[in-house]
């Protein structure tokens, strides 16, 4: 029996409202994407959704108490909530460089939490 | 256990000035207050208008001293070092019929001693004020009336007196008094017992609780609350003066007013409530502010308003202010029921609570060292480019703006953390520096003026708070432990 | 005080001052200053920790302190100078500036070309009268984002979100991740006024109560907030008796809004459209006093960065232009035609373009639909009964800016037009 749903695309700012009809957790047409990642999106959400994470974590000894930190790639939606917990409790040493790896394989996603910037140390 | 010759209850704009007449003599003088800051009282909410005076029934003490105090405003604010224009107040009649009630006023005016009033017709008002309704059917001007910074006065009129040796002591708190007999000998405070030859009650709100603490009964204070808009400076073109309707029973009525910072001030409306705590603002009452300013200025646009807020005035029963000594007790002085206009006659008020403690018998020598001028904290925003440069190169501190609405700058927010009586909370701050009072309302210096202050006072910025007690602006640290 | 002089001035190192200052320095300008108040350079993209930046301008998707850190390192790359920790306090004829800064002192600095990139600022309580009690825990969005991402500091534990605004609903999320509750987010119109992506992996996915036509009527709490009163609304936006109701929380954030921050304008004698708070501009984001430009925020409200930096690239080309001529040749080219916001359009940036200036290259008209249309349109520019440029968008939201081209071509079609107007109108079929 197909599902006639409706999805909103987060891959990119626009936000496509996709209409979708599902059997079970296949899909069976959609319509309003914009391009081919829409169709990516859809069947990852229902299968096994996935977000960015962005958050930040502390910095000991640097210019700014925190630095901002992201997902090297989408993770498991699931995950987001664990994965912040766990970053919360993390303290990096200053000086912490661009795109360094705070976290490689966090949660064996193969997906890596990478700083967003640098953060110098305090004189 | 400290001994004083008076304690005066209530640091408001009133006691404040009571303070600094007091400190002329060598007496041992305690001001407290319960709040953290002086003058969080009716002294921060009012319309902070000096009225002219035809306003109050001749023959009662409210005429005199508002007349004796607007007369005392230029040389005082000058003294203290605070911000007063003598701009002019005029009472709008919008009918024929009003049109009476101006020639009332004006006759009652004369009998109060008021000088340089006179009733204009509606073009001349206009002229003076073009955007006043074409409903204008004439106007009392006042040339005496004057618009002045109420906060800023009593801040600087506690400064001088503790600078002349007064002792400030606040977050204390006036439970009870001590007495021998029918005399009072002193004040029980949650901060321990003092005793004093002389209590002064200047507690405005709370005067009719510690008249009864002390043994007085039949005297109820009625909060009565008024609603106020702020708008942004750009309506100031609006408006060159203070624009009263004609006034009821109630009140002066709903006024559109310049304020002495820049702004413009819509209110207050009046409405008696039991709850001396109650400063909440409503809809209702908002909607009516607005109602009732745009019956006098139709073009104000509400889209320039900035912010809300409400204060509540000390209504006694009798009408009049109550400033006594009563004959019941020894060693006490009442000040209560000082609505408007109380804020004008304050430094008139203080004179004559002096004369009262000279002929109750209380010792006034003159202290040779006695300075009656303050000067207060150098304002960036005021000073020309040179004068600006030389702030900078004495302090580079002053070269942070940290509120942009208002340039004030980190030098002025770090000045008034350190001054005679230091600037404890934001709100504090907003009261000596007009920090966050602008159209940005905070949105952009609050993390700044949490960093400085924290540094300045010494404390975490999870301490600072906004008005003291359980308002602190921080709760934990993004990576503290979630409750 | 110090005296500077340069070619190009730009006030803001956000994205918008960030390209043109670049691009300044691209099209030949000799020296290019850059003034930041703050100490750190990017605007408000250092506090903008997600994602979502630069998939346009770069192929990929950044978060905005990546997209911050390209810019900065691509302007300084050409020479651009910077003079962060300094805020212009004035602006003069010249055109200059007086800027203080507590390294600097106060400096002057004169340019032949300057570029007003300030941004904006956030709508608050004051401004929409909630009645109430004024106590500690009432914060714009931009403010609690600040604290929470750069000073390191939660100001609540339990949040009511009034505005469904992408800074509301990218701190909605951002507060939870951090061990916040957000109790609920309400919305006084029947749509959310951000990103549709927002609604569903900040709210959404975090199971945060959404209430539309639904706004905040008081605030409770003496010290700190200890609730706020909501209140379903009507068409007109008045509280719908009976609906009242109370929740408890620690913090009222705000996302109801941003407004141009014209106040610098508005001392430059800089002429501003109410309609959109920011200066009127042309095609060249030339505002009415010669030698002054606009780009970003600052002119209108944009969604995504990309768009701004698009635009202010072309400011950034165009204060070097000026800034390189002649005072004879600075005269602008050939007549201005006003563009106006026809059906459903609220507002067009620019407002007026010189059609011979298009010979130049296209140039990009911006604008946004007064309410949503959640259907087939056709967005386009019509100079009387003639259709110049048409586009089918499958619909259109007031919280996603839309674009159309106008280049030669359209020009030539247009002949002597007196004026030209944007609309959006349901497709027929």
């Amino acid at each position: 029996m197909a599902d006639h749903r409706q999805f909103i695309c987060v891959t990119c700012p626009v936000g496509c409202s996709l209409d979708v009809l599902v059997e079970g957790s296949e899909l069976k047409d959609i319509q309003g994407h914009a391009c081919k990642r829409g169709i990516t999106f859809v069947q990852e959400e229902l299968t096994a959704p996935k977000r960015v994470l962005t958050t930040t974590v502390r910095v000991q000894g640097g210019t700014l108490p925190l630095v901002p930190v992201r997902s090297s790639g989408p993770l498991p939606k699931g995950v987001l909530l664990q994965v912040a917990s766990q970053l919360r409790q993390l303290v990096l040493q200053a000086p912490v460089s661009a795109h360094q790896i705070v976290i490689h394989d966090v949660l064996h996603t193969d997906v890596d939490i990478i700083t967003s910037r640098e953060v110098g140390r305090a004189e | 256990m400290r001994s004083y010759d008076v304690i005066i209850i209530g640091a408001g704009v009133v006691g404040s000035l009571i303070a600094r007449a007091l400190s002329r003599y060598t007496l041992r003088v305690l001001l407290i207050d319960r709040a953290s800051d002086v003058g969080e009282g009716t002294t921060k909410a009012n319309t902070a208008i000096v009225h002219a005076g035809y306003d109050a029934k001749p023959g009662s003490l409210k005429a005199r001293l508002n007349v004796a105090g607007n007369a005392m405003f230029d040389r005082l604010c000058a003294e203290l070092d605070v911000d007063f224009e003598r701009c002019g107040t005029c009472v709008v009649a919008l009918s024929d019929y009003e049109l009476a009630t101006l020639r009332e006023l004006h006759q009652r005016g004369q009998e109060n001693g008021v000088p340089g009033i006179e009733l204009l017709g509606a073009e001349e008002m206009r002229r003076r004020e073009p955007a006043l309704t074409d409903k204008a059917s004439g106007a009392l001007y006042a040339a005496t009336g004057g618009i002045v910074d109420p906060f800023g006065l009593c801040i600087a009129a506690a400064e001088c007196a503790v600078l002349n040796g007064v002792e400030l002591a606040l977050g204390t708190e006036a439970l009870d008094f001590t007495r021998e007999g029918q005399r009072i000998t002193g004040v029980i405070t949650n901060h321990g017992e003092f005793r004093s030859h002389w209590v002064i009650i200047a507690a405005g709100l709370w005067a009719d609780e510690l008249l009864h603490k002390a043994g007085l009964d039949g005297f109820y204070i009625t909060p009565r609350k008024g609603e106020y808009l702020v708008l942004d400076r750009v309506a100031a073109e609006l408006v060159h003066t203070v624009l009263f309707p004609c006034p009821t029973p109630l009140s002066k009525g709903i006024l559109v007013t310049r304020t002495i910072h820049g702004n413009v001030m819509l209110g207050p409306n009046a409405v008696d409530i039991l709850d001396k705590d109650d400063l909440a603002t409503t809809a209702e009452g908002l909607h009516e502010v607005m109602a009732g300013a745009l019956r006098l200025v139709p073009s104000l646009d509400s889209r320039s308003i900035i912010r809300n807020y409400a204060g509540l005035r000390a209504t006694g029963g009798t009408g009049d202010f109550r400033i006594e000594v009563p004959p019941e007790l020894h060693g006490l002085l009442v000040l209560a029921g000082i609505e408007s206009p109380g804020l004008t006659a304050s430094p008139a008020i203080a004179e004559h609570v002096v004369e009262l403690l000279r002929e109750a018998g209380l010792s006034l020598a003159e202290r040779p060292d006695f300075d009656p001028t303050r000067v207060g904290r150098p304002r960036f925003s005021k000073l020309n480019r040179d004068q600006q440069q030389a702030l900078i190169a004495a302090d580079p501190r002053y070269g942070n703006i940290v509120c942009r609405c208002e340039t004030v700058t980190e030098g002025e927010i770090v000045a008034a953390c350190h001054a005679p009586i230091p600037a404890r909370t934001y709100d504090a701050l907003k009261r000596r520096t007009r920090v966050g009072t602008g159209r940005c309302q905070g949105a952009f210096d609050t993390p700044l003026v949490i960093t400085i202050m924290a540094r300045e006072l010494g404390i975490s910025p999870l301490e600072v708070t906004q008005k003291g007690g359980n308002s602190r602006l921080l709760y934990r640290e993004t990576k503290g432990a979630a409750p | 005080m110090r005296d500077l002089s340069c070619d190009v001035l730009v006030i803001g190192s956000g994205p918008a001052g960030l390209a043109a200052a670049y691009q300044a320095r691209r099209s030949g300008s000799g020296r290019v200053v850059l003034v930041e108040r703050n100490d750190e350079l990017g605007g408000i993209l250092p506090q903008c920790i997600h994602n979502g930046f630069g998939g346009r301008v770069f192929q990929t998707d950044l978060t905005g302190p990546e997209y911050a850190s390209r810019w900065i390192h691509q302007a300084h790359e050409v020479g651009v100078e910077f003079l962060s920790r300094t805020m212009v306090l004035s602006i003069e004829p010249g055109p200059s500036i007086v800027a203080t800064g507590s390294v600097c002192g106060l400096v002057r600095i004169e340019a032949k070309a300057l570029v007003l990139a300030m941004g904006c600022r956030e709508r608050t309580r004051g401004a929409l009268a909630i009645p109430g009690t004024r106590p500690a825990g009432v914060y714009t969005a931009g403010t609690a984002q600040r604290l929470v991402n750069i000073e390191g500091f939660m100001p609540g534990e339990r949040f009511v979100i009034l505005g469904s605004g992408d800074i509301g609903m990218i701190m909605a999320r951002r507060l939870t991740l951090e061990g916040a509750e957000v109790a609920v987010m309400v919305e006084i119109m029947p749509y959310i006024s951000g990103l549709r992506r927002n609604l569903v992996q900040c709210v959404r996915d975090y199971d945060i109560p959404l209430l539309l036509c639904t706004t905040v009527t008081g605030v409770i709490g003496r010290d700190r907030v200890e609730a706020v009163t909501i209140s379903q609304v009507d068409e007109r936006w008045q509280p719908v008796p009976g609906t009242q109701r109370e929740i408890p929380c620690d913090t009222l954030l705000l996302s109801v809004g941003l407004i141009p921050e014209n106040e610098l304008s508005r001392m430059a004698g800089v002429a501003l459209d109410p309609l959109t708070g920011g200066p009127y501009v042309d095609e060249r984001l030339a505002t009415s006093v010669p030698g002054i430009f606009a780009a970003g925020n600052v002119v209108h409200v944009y969604d995504l960065v990309d768009h701004v930096t698009e635009s202010a690239l072309q400011a950034g080309r165009y204060a070097a232009d000026y800034a390189r001529q002649g005072a004879q040749e600075k005269a602008p080219i050939g007549r201005l035609i006003p563009l106006r916001a026809g059906r459903n359009v609220q507002h067009v940036v620019p407002q007026a373009l010189h059609m011979e200036a298009l010979e130049d290259g296209e140039a990009t008209i911006e604008f946004r639909v007064r309410q949503p249309i959640e259907a087939s349109v056709r967005a386009q520019i019509t100079s009387g009964d003639q259709v110049l440029v048409s586009r089918r968008l499958r619909y259109a939201r007031p919280s996603e800016m839309v674009t159309l081209s106008l280049d030669l071509a359209h020009a030539q079609r247009a002949g002597r037009a007196e004026m030209l107007r944007v609309e959006v109108i349901p497709s027929v079929a």
